[in-house]
């Protein structure tokens, strides 16, 4: 007959053993062993919301945080609930992302590359956001998508506009709902070669970094392919205040439409120097003298004044669209803070519904589970009609609007108007189109 | 040769600019010998005086039009300003288009105060200070002072347009045409360039502070009190700097970054021409800005990529081998 020993110190012992023991699967699901980058574990999840808020695109990046607070009290069933009302997708009730109260951390990129890194780093490694999101440049984007690439986190880019981000530079980790180089020059062209005719000579300034050698490739190749000559392309430096010295040659070079591919100050000084040099008046090859903005910017046609009145270019949307959803997302915008929301703060707004929506119908946090969520999703009432996350390169495809510089501006924020809603279809390029060739999506990095 | 003719005005345009700003640092140099690194924030300044005067000629009370609606729907609020409302539509909106003209007047007792709080509050600290002192403490004040005008102003460029009457091109001959405000830039330069070279040549407080500029003590030991008048000095530099940035808004659209996009470029100009050399700095900013836009021509771009960025740097650089003290520098200054 044995005899069963049971001391106290025993008792301890095995209780501490098999407690350890019966709490390492728990710790290695709740924390970095789970799988993937910063999942979360108690009853919140955080996003990190990376945006200029020095710096000269900062009243650009005040208006992105606003539309991403205004995202995460809507997420959370705060305020009318926005465009979760008319979002196609139920999967979002306003109780969080998955049940989980949504918080936030900011970063400030001030539009520098390794700024941006460094701020979207540290949300990631001491804030534990699992999502980054947000800036207005694309030298940003580019940097900061490489970085939650290496990082196991989803990139949800917020103004972007180079064919580099879903082109040569694309990630599996990174997501652009903001349209592109491209995207502008094929709306756009088929409007300008209606409004000014098939045979126009255009000289091009453009801004010397990634952004502005793809729009002007972009803008360049739609338009020569409807009979347009470009007679000369100068490139700028990002510093350039007074372009004086680049707009005097455009009065003598034969060319009878200036395209400036710049954004932001540079396109304020450009604008206001070539009106200036009275380029709008001159006539040339018997024809008026013409300038285009390929990408306009509420905020960017506001600094230039009355420079932009009958300027024409695109954008990737606008408050004016009398949809359901673009109308929800001003009325509580417009409400909430007073004034209506940039294209920034509508793209800015939209990846952040798409990111939870994303979450929800996967059911996970998981970035790989994420991005194959909303690789080939088809959604609708976000403002820009029918849109297709596209699989191949992670760029939606939407509807397209080009606009004019409104002539007699009833408020200071009637700056634009409507001239056409071009569809999704014209738009539209194959994933190997050369323009966006060189780079390939890589794999998903869940991190951990 | 159209092309050369409107780079030399370009030119001539651009070096009004660093001649008025560099100016004002030799200025400063020459008297206080103080390193001035917020000049070129004085120069924002400026151009926010304009900026600033414009709001206010835009003060406005509403009413509200039943027949028109805002972006929410509700009844638009239609804005009128007051200046209109008390002296007629017509002569109303006179005063506003008007309003950078007007902001020279505006600007001129602002700058000279903030170049008196300036010098008395802060920079008088650190004239026994080292260089590099100067410097670091300069530096931080322009941060500080883009900083604090971003805070009010916000990030974005804001228009200050010319006057109708001043707006649109002249034209110099059959063939060339340059814009008409930009010309008026350029004769508000000289005659700034010129009141200031006259203040200092024949007047007797230019007497003086010449002779305290070229030997201080002995000005000291006469029984003049040199550091008032060092101090008005200041303040004559700040109102220079800042006239310059309010005849420049209609030219760029002034922004809180303004100033330090001239500082670097103002500085490369001050040490081309000599440090503490008045003429040196006029003649030194007219000719970085001829060299400049000639750089920015697409010929010489094709020739020299990227020329048009490094220019004004490989001026100095070869200006300093050659003649170490700068163009008209005087011996003993900064040695």
């Amino acid at each position: 007959m044995s005899k069963l020993n049971v001391t106290r110190r025993g008792v301890i012992k095995t209780g501490a053993v098999a407690g350890a023991g019966l709490a390492l699967p728990t710790y290695l699901s709740a924390a970095s062993h789970s799988g993937y980058t910063n999942a979360p574990t108690g009853s919140t999840v955080t996003l990190g919301f990376n945006v200029p808020q020095t710096g000269p695109y900062a009243d650009e990046g005040a208006d992105e945080l606003r539309a991403y607070e205004l995202a995460v009290e809507h997420l959370n069933g705060g305020g009318d609930g926005g465009m979760l009302s008319t979002f196609s997708s139920k999967a979002l009730d306003g109780t969080g992302i998955l049940g989980k109260k949504v918080e936030y951390v900011t970063g400030d990129t001030q539009t520098k590359s390794d700024a941006a890194r460094a701020s979207a780093k540290s949300m990631i490694e001491k804030d534990g956001a699992i999502m980054i999101t947000g800036g207005s440049s694309s030298g940003v984007a580019i940097a900061v998508q490489g970085l939650c690439q290496e990082a196991g986190v989803i990139f949800m880019a917020g103004l972007t506009h180079s064919n580099d981000t879903t082109g040569k530079d694309k990630k599996a980790n990174g997501f652009r709902h903001f349209f592109n180089g491209y995207m502008s020059g094929a709306a756009l062209a088929p409007v300008l070669a209606k409004m000014y005719g098939n045979d126009r000579k255009a000289y091009h300034l453009t801004a010397d970094y990634t952004w502005g050698w793809t729009q002007q490739e972009s803008i360049a190749a739609a338009t020569e392919a409807l009979g347009w000559e470009t007679v000369n392309n100068v490139l700028t430096p990002l510093a350039a205040t007074d372009f004086s010295s680049y707009i005097a040659p455009v009065l003598n070079s034969g060319a009878d439409v200036l395209v400036l591919n710049h954004y932001g100050g540079n396109m304020v000084n450009s604008l206001t120097n070539a009106v200036q040099f009275g380029l709008r008046e001159k006539v040339v090859n018997g024809k008026d003298f013409e300038i285009v903005v390929p990408l306009y910017s509420r905020l960017m046609a506001k600094g230039a004044g009355a420079n932009v009145k009958g300027i024409f270019g695109s954008t990737n949307w606008h408050w004016s669209l009398q949809d359901e959803g673009s109308k929800a997302f001003v009325k509580s915008f417009g409400t909430k803070y007073g004034f209506p929301p940039s294209q920034a703060a509508h793209t800015c707004y939209v990846q952040t519904l798409l990111y939870a929506d994303a979450a929800q119908r996967a059911g996970s946090f998981n970035p790989c589970a994420i991005a194959e969520a909303l690789e080939g999703f088809e959604f609708d009432g976000l403002g820009n009609g029918p849109t297709l996350y596209r699989a191949e390169d992670h760029q939606c495809f939407k509807d397209v609007l080009v606009v004019k510089g409104k002539d007699n501006p009833t408020s200071e924020f009637d700056l634009l108007e409507i001239v056409e809603v071009t569809p999704r279809a014209q738009v539209e390029y194959a994933p190997d189109h050369p323009m966006f060739a060189g780079g390939s999506l890589g794999s998903c990095n869940p991190g951990a | 040769m159209d092309a050369i003719i409107l780079q030399v005005l370009n030119g001539l345009d651009k070096g009004s600019a660093y001649a008025l700003i560099a100016l004002g640092l030799t200025l400063i140099f020459g008297t206080l010998g103080v390193v001035n690194f917020a000049h070129g924030a004085l120069f924002m300044i400026g151009a926010f005086c304009s900026v600033t005067l414009q709001r206010i000629l835009n003060l406005s009370f509403e009413t509200v039009d039943p027949t028109r609606t805002d972006f929410l729907g509700n009844p638009l609020k239609v804005k009128t300003p007051y200046v209109e409302s008390w002296f007629g539509p017509e002569m109303g909106s006179t005063i506003i288009d008007w309003s950078v003209p007007l902001a020279i007047l505006f600007a001129i007792p602002i700058m000279i105060l903030i170049g008196f709080v300036m010098e008395r509050g802060l920079i008088k600290h650190f004239y026994k200070r080292p260089h590099a002192d100067q410097i670091l403490v300069t530096f931080g004040l322009a941060i500080v002072l883009q900083e604090v005008i971003k805070y009010f102003y916000g990030a974005n460029p804001i228009q200050t347009p010319a006057p109708e009457a001043l707006t649109g091109v002249a034209q110099l001959t059959s063939t060339i045409v340059y814009p008409i405000w930009r010309i008026v830039y350029f004769c508000f330069a000289v005659a700034i360039i010129g009141a200031v070279f006259a203040f200092l040549q024949f007047t007797t407080f230019g007497m003086v502070v010449r002779a305290g500029m070229a030997d201080r003590e002995t000005v000291g030991l006469l029984g003049i009190d040199i550091d008032k008048r060092f101090t008005l000095m200041f303040g004559l530099a700040a109102a220079v700097a800042g006239l310059a940035g309010v005849m420049y808004g209609p030219i760029n659209a002034p922004n809180y970054h303004m100033g330090m996009d001239f500082l670097v470029l103002s500085f490369v100009v001050v040490v081309v021409g000599g440090m503490g050399s008045l003429p040196g700095a006029v003649a030194a900013g007219f000719l970085l800005g001829i060299l400049e836009s000639f750089a920015s021509m697409k010929e010489v771009i094709t020739l020299v990529p990227g020329i048009n960025q490094i220019i004004i740097y490989l001026v100095a650089i070869v200006i300093l081998l050659t003649r170490p003290r700068g163009l008209m520098g005087r011996k003993g200054v900064m040695e």
